[in-house]
């Protein structure tokens, strides 16, 4: 074999190095650097440079020409300010807030019912979870879609309100005190699936022999339920919930599909991420733009910290118990 | 089920199941038939639940959004969409998924074997700093990718949305293949490197044939995210290189919306992804977890 042949001569005498005998240290580096270069290229130069454009006055449209103004903080002093655009931004993060909360609870409370009743034996229970995880799955401009045909004037769950129900025609998409609820609705019935499904992982691994048990003892439901099932699976859950509050929050493309980039009437369905797209894409204030996505990016590296320490407290109390 | 159980937790049971169902399945279904609707089926004031029963299924709109004549014209009818577009879209779809899909799995999957093998310093805060670029709100780096791009001529052009579609998916990858790579035992590249092997003849013979099965499955994920992405697209394209998303959303935009149309556009861009989410059904948890948590 070539190799056994080659391994035998002193090293230097090999007349060129070959590929096959990379070092391994060459090797680590060689299967790196097209990841690495991708991801400075396609994200820390760009966040680099949205980070310096937050400093400026400027505007890709109006005076693309002219070198970017430097204005120090005066955009993040503006944005956090109570001047018109200060309070629309403080008013489109409660838009987001208002959402988010309980968009998330629901999906929770009802992913994790849907997952109770699911974690057990039936005929085609797997017919049923196959079904049930198909929308999240889906591109939320299909799923915004959907509920737009359904949400409509003349849709059917108007027909559904106005001939089964009684109380008459709701303007899902057009009536400013039902937008939010529109959205949490849609946004349910897209990541519930998620929440079931990491449920259902958390449900399957708990140890039988705890509530056969439980079951010896004569320990009833509720009893089995908080003090076994609950403690082993919210790990699991809060794992869930980090992922579904900063996805939540920065949910751009159902809300844009179905709401428009304003957000339905009077903003009234604006989020945060809706808004930056507004400011920086239909006014084209690059610089304002750039400081109101920081601005969220500090929320979310906020909200990922807290959910983390909570996360690691429930880690630490469950090896102390 | 237990059997012990009386009749009525049985009933109930079924009941709220059926509820479930009823919700999570019927915007699917309402978008289903009203594919095979006449436009005025479709616009009909009473909802047409049933097939046969209560309208007659026709194939018109699939014919129509895929040839490129209007099959059923009525007159005044605005056509929304400029004919033959969704069948351009629907080819673009297809290359840049298919491209950036095997870029991603291709270099992630180098990436992973790297840091899951050899020694890389700060091998943690790499991990996490691959993890962090997913937390990023895209809306942020969007600003920059568009100015980058329109600099360079990327703007509306296949490479330009291949690159930016291979990088979102990377840091998946990486998470994924390095979870995959920690279950395959570095004991087997061992004994063949020691039977004379050399490490890229041993990664080729006995890790890559062990890794298959998982790469496609990354593969499928990728596939799924890149298929469904809304916001670059729809920012950085106009024609040559746009793909279905922003094309669905455009046509609710235009005036009169031919539902009955956008449906069968609808039915025809989820297929692949209903195919790929049962080849995936069990790696779902893992996928859509970033790999942090396993069966």
């Amino acid at each position: 074999m070539a190799t056994t042949l080659e391994r035998q001569l002193p090293i230097g005498q090999t007349a060129k190095p070959r590929f096959s005998r990379l070092s391994d240290r060459w090797l680590a580096g060689l299967f790196l650097t097209p990841t690495m270069l991708l991801l400075l290229f396609i994200t820390i130069f760009p966040l680099i440079w949205s980070l310096f454009l937050s400093f400026n006055e400027w505007s890709v449209t109006r005076n693309a020409l002219n070198a970017p103004i430097w204005i120090g903080t005066q955009n993040y002093a503006e944005l956090l300010s109570d001047t018109r655009i200060g309070e629309r931004t403080w008013e489109r993060f409660i838009v987001t807030g208002q959402f988010v909360v309980p968009a998330v609870t629901i999906e929770l409370l009802l992913g994790f019912g849907v997952a109770v009743l699911l974690n057990r034996k039936f005929r085609g229970r797997a017919i049923f979870m196959t079904v049930l995880l198909i929308p999240m799955m889906l591109s939320p401009v299909v799923v915004a879609l959907f509920w737009r045909f359904m949400m409509q004037g003349e849709g059917i769950l108007n027909y559904m309100a106005t001939n089964w129900l009684n109380i008459g025609s709701i303007g899902w998409l057009t009536d400013r005190n039902t937008v939010i609820i529109s959205l949490i609705i849609v946004d349910v019935w897209m990541w519930t699936p998620f929440m079931m499904l990491i449920s259902l992982a958390g449900l399957s691994a708990v140890p039988k022999y705890l509530y056969e048990a439980a079951a010896v003892d004569r320990a009833s439901g509720w009893f089995r339920f908080r003090h076994i099932t609950l403690p082993m699976i919210t790990p699991l859950l809060l794992i869930a919930i980090i992922f579904r509050t900063i996805d939540a929050y920065k949910l751009f493309d159902l809300a844009f599909v179905l709401l428009g980039s304003q957000g339905g009437p009077g903003r009234a369905g604006q989020t945060a991420a809706l808004w930056v797209y507004e400011v920086a894409f239909s006014n084209f204030d690059t610089g304002m733009g750039s400081a109101l996505g920081y601005i969220m990016l500090i929320v979310i590296i906020a909200l990922a910290n807290v959910f983390i320490r909570v996360l690691n407290a429930f880690k630490g109390e469950g090896a102390a118990a | 089920m237990n059997r012990k159980q009386p009749v009525w937790q049985r009933v109930l049971f079924w009941v709220v199941l059926g509820i479930v169902m009823i919700f999570f399945t019927f915007p699917m279904y309402w978008i289903l038939s009203s594919s095979f609707k006449t436009r005025a089926d479709v616009t009909s004031r009473v909802p047409l639940l049933i097939p046969y029963a209560n309208f007659q299924p026709t194939m018109n709109n699939y014919l129509e959004i895929l040839t490129d004549e209007p099959i059923e014209s009525a007159a005044g009818a605005q056509s929304s969409g400029s004919r033959g577009e969704f069948r351009n879209r629907l080819i673009n779809s297809i290359i840049i998924t298919t491209l950036s899909t095997v870029l991603a799995v291709g270099l992630g999957t180098l990436a992973a074997y790297a840091i899951s093998r050899f020694r890389i310093p700060g091998e943690s805060d790499l991990m996490f700093f691959i993890l962090s670029t997913r937390m990023l709100p895209p809306i942020v780096v969007l600003i920059p990718i568009f100015l980058f791009f329109s600099n360079l001529g990327l703007k509306d052009s296949f490479l330009g949305l291949t690159i930016l579609y291979t990088t979102a998916n990377l840091p998946f990858v990486v998470w994924m293949m390095k979870g995959f790579f920690y279950e395959i035992p570095v004991e087997y590249e061992e004994a063949a490197m020691l039977d004379g092997y050399s490490r890229l003849q041993a990664i080729y013979k006995i890790v890559l044939p062990e890794c298959i099965p998982a790469m496609a499955a990354t593969g499928v994920f990728s596939a799924i995210t890149a298929w469904n992405e809304f916001v670059l697209s729809n920012l950085l394209n106009r024609d040559n290189a746009s793909t279905v998303p922003p094309y669905l959303n455009s046509i609710v935009g235009v005036g009169a919306v031919e539902w009955g149309r956008l449906a069968a556009a609808t039915v025809i861009f989820v297929i692949p992804i209903i195919i790929f989410t049962y080849l995936v059904r069990n790696h779902l948890l893992r996928g859509v977890t970033f790999g942090a948590v396993r069966r």
